[in-house]
């Protein structure tokens, strides 16, 4: 074998990592989960809100149906505010206002999710205690934090789809007599639709999947929430609170609500990555 | 009939309405640097970063927090680094674009949007449980890499793709193998950028609870070995606040865990930037 055969040998290795490592972790997560599910039944473990490992009773629709209420309430604050930070960025700002605004949103990403719990607790449970009422730790406080959380992502992917759009779109616009706002809303944005969309899909990803800035704020009660100030427990909470003392089934369940999670998780990437490739 | 707005004004509203978002955006992120900063970065003393956490932190420093975090993040970006960089070599200069490439790239993005809860419990079972490491800087380490390989894989991409193809072709005619001209002009040339990647993932890592808090533990003591558990800073900062230990260690522990990330992405976004446009 020549030595540029076994440099590319080599290297292909080293390219198979990531998806070996996505293989493995699929797979212990399912074999660890998989025999609760079966043990209980996948409908009453999906569709039962009866969670009291102690007592064998592991359902867990209340925390599916708070994590997609949590994600859904997440998404109206974050997709918004999110996709008119691209829009100001791609179209309605001058260059450098651009080379200085991009960096300094990027710093969102940089901030840790515990540090977004933090400030939860102190900032925003107390408003939502003293002007909304309820306990403050709540569904609502958790949609907030990750609104806020998900903006980088919604932020980038969307900015990279508007600067996709050719140039000569917005000029014909223009050259129509079309205002520039009547140009981004009819020309540009159906434009880069597939995009946004993507950015809207991998954003709710980030969302379901938040963990520590969740546990902090959400109150972690196992019930289904009657309003948005009621506090919940997630599918991701509920791991981590439980994970650190359950032994036997329970840490059984624990993974099965892994897999739950994981299979949500795997949906959305991959109609995010079928929508990016069609276009 | 229809009543319409004058499409000059509609503009102005649009206009002020996306303004007025990105503001508030802006206004959040100001909100939370400077909230942490001026709460945290007086308690941030040499005694609080040189001493040891005392009384489960109500008193002391957080000197061993520093330690564990560097032990994990070090040994997270020295597994990591090859396998990332790596990757992203044979994705450009060894393919072309078919299934292989497309399922590498694939289940790098994919690895990218497992949430960290989930990289927790699969580095508890396989690591800390199976493999019996235990809750140890290994298992920690171990898990971290997982997380941040599609983070290099993806910056080594881009720098590798920015180098022009002209510097390959040169090195070609001159008689050069392939191999060196990966390793004496197009790595130098995206160095840049692959180090871009690699902050990114140390930022990643530093502020990253979940997964460190299931494999490496929340033990307190300096780690001495690599089957010692460790407390990160992010961990320790997030037991401090979870259980109201001690208010103005929680600041100062978040102040540095902030601001030191903060720095590093900017440094990190400051070199890639500076690859592309040397290149484009």
């Amino acid at each position: 074998m020549s030595r540029g055969k076994f440099v590319e040998r080599v290297l292909f290795l080293l390219a198979l990592s990531s998806v070996s490592s996505l293989v493995i972790i699929t797979v212990f997560i399912f074999l660890e989960g998989l025999p609760l599910i079966f043990h209980t039944g996948l409908k009453d473990f999906i569709l039962s809100s009866h969670w009291a490992p102690t007592k064998g009773f592991f359902g867990i629709g209340a925390m599916i149906v708070s994590s997609l209420l949590v994600t859904l309430v997440a998404m109206v604050i974050g997709v918004p505010l999110g996709l008119a930070c691209a829009i100001v960025l791609a179209e309605f700002c001058s260059e450098t206002m651009r080379r200085l605004l991009k960096p300094t949103l990027e710093l969102l990403a940089g901030i840790p999710s515990v540090v977004y719990g933090f400030l939860g607790v102190i900032w925003l449970v107390p408003l939502i205690r003293d002007h909304l009422g309820g306990p403050g730790l709540s569904l609502l406080a958790a949609a907030v934090i990750l609104g806020i959380m998900i903006l980088p992502t919604v932020i980038s992917i969307s900015i990279d789809a508007l600067t996709a759009v050719p140039d000569i779109y917005r000029e014909g616009s223009i050259a129509l007599g079309a205002t520039q706002w009547q140009t981004v809303r009819r020309v540009v944005l159906p434009a880069a639709s597939s995009g946004i969309i993507t950015a809207v899909i991998l954003g709710m990803g980030r969302a379901i999947g938040e963990t520590m800035a969740v546990i902090m704020v959400a109150g972690n009660a196992i019930k289904l929430p009657a309003s948005i100030l009621d506090p919940v427990r997630t599918l991701t909470s509920n791991i981590a609170l439980e994970l650190g003392y359950a032994a036997g089934r329970h840490r059984e369940a624990l993974f099965a609500t892994g897999i739950v999670l994981f299979v949500i998780i795997m949906i959305l990437n991959l109609s995010a990555t079928l929508i990016t490739r069609r276009r | 009939m229809a009543w319409r707005l004058d499409p000059r004004i509609t503009q102005t509203l649009a206009k002020i309405v996306l303004w007025a978002f990105t503001g508030l955006t802006l206004l959040i992120l100001i909100f939370i640097i400077v909230n942490i900063s001026i709460k945290g970065l007086p308690q941030v003393t040499s005694a609080f970063l040189l001493q040891d956490p005392q009384d489960m932190g109500r008193h002391g420093g957080i000197f061993s927090t520093i330690v564990a975090t560097i032990y994990l993040t070090l040994l997270a970006i020295a597994l990591a680094s090859p396998l990332g960089v790596g990757t992203a070599i044979y994705l450009t200069e060894y393919t072309r674009e078919g299934w292989a490439t497309r399922i590498i790239r694939f289940g790098a993005e994919c690895l990218a949007g497992v949430p960290s809860i989930i990289l927790g419990l699969f580095g508890f079972v396989l690591f800390v449980m199976k493999l019996g490491f235990g809750w140890s800087i290994l298992s920690g380490s171990l898990t971290l890499a997982i997380m941040v390989l599609p983070i290099i894989i993806r910056t080594s991409e881009e720098a590798i793709k920015a180098v022009p193809q002209e510097y390959r072709q040169v090195c070609f005619s001159l008689g050069m193998s392939q191999w060196q001209t990966i390793t004496r002009i197009v790595l130098p040339s995206a160095l840049p950028g692959i180090t871009t990647g690699i902050m990114l993932s140390v930022g990643r890592s530093l502020g990253e609870t979940a997964v460190v808090l299931f494999t490496a533990g929340a033990a307190l003591r300096t780690p001495a070995s690599l089957f010692d558990s460790g407390r990160t800073m992010a961990v320790h900062f997030y037991i401090l606040a979870r259980e109201g230990l001690s208010m103005p260690n929680a600041y100062g522990t978040a102040a540095i865990l902030m601001i030191s990330i903060l720095l590093i992405n900017l440094v990190a976004y400051t070199l890639m930037q500076r690859l592309l446009r040397r290149y484009s």
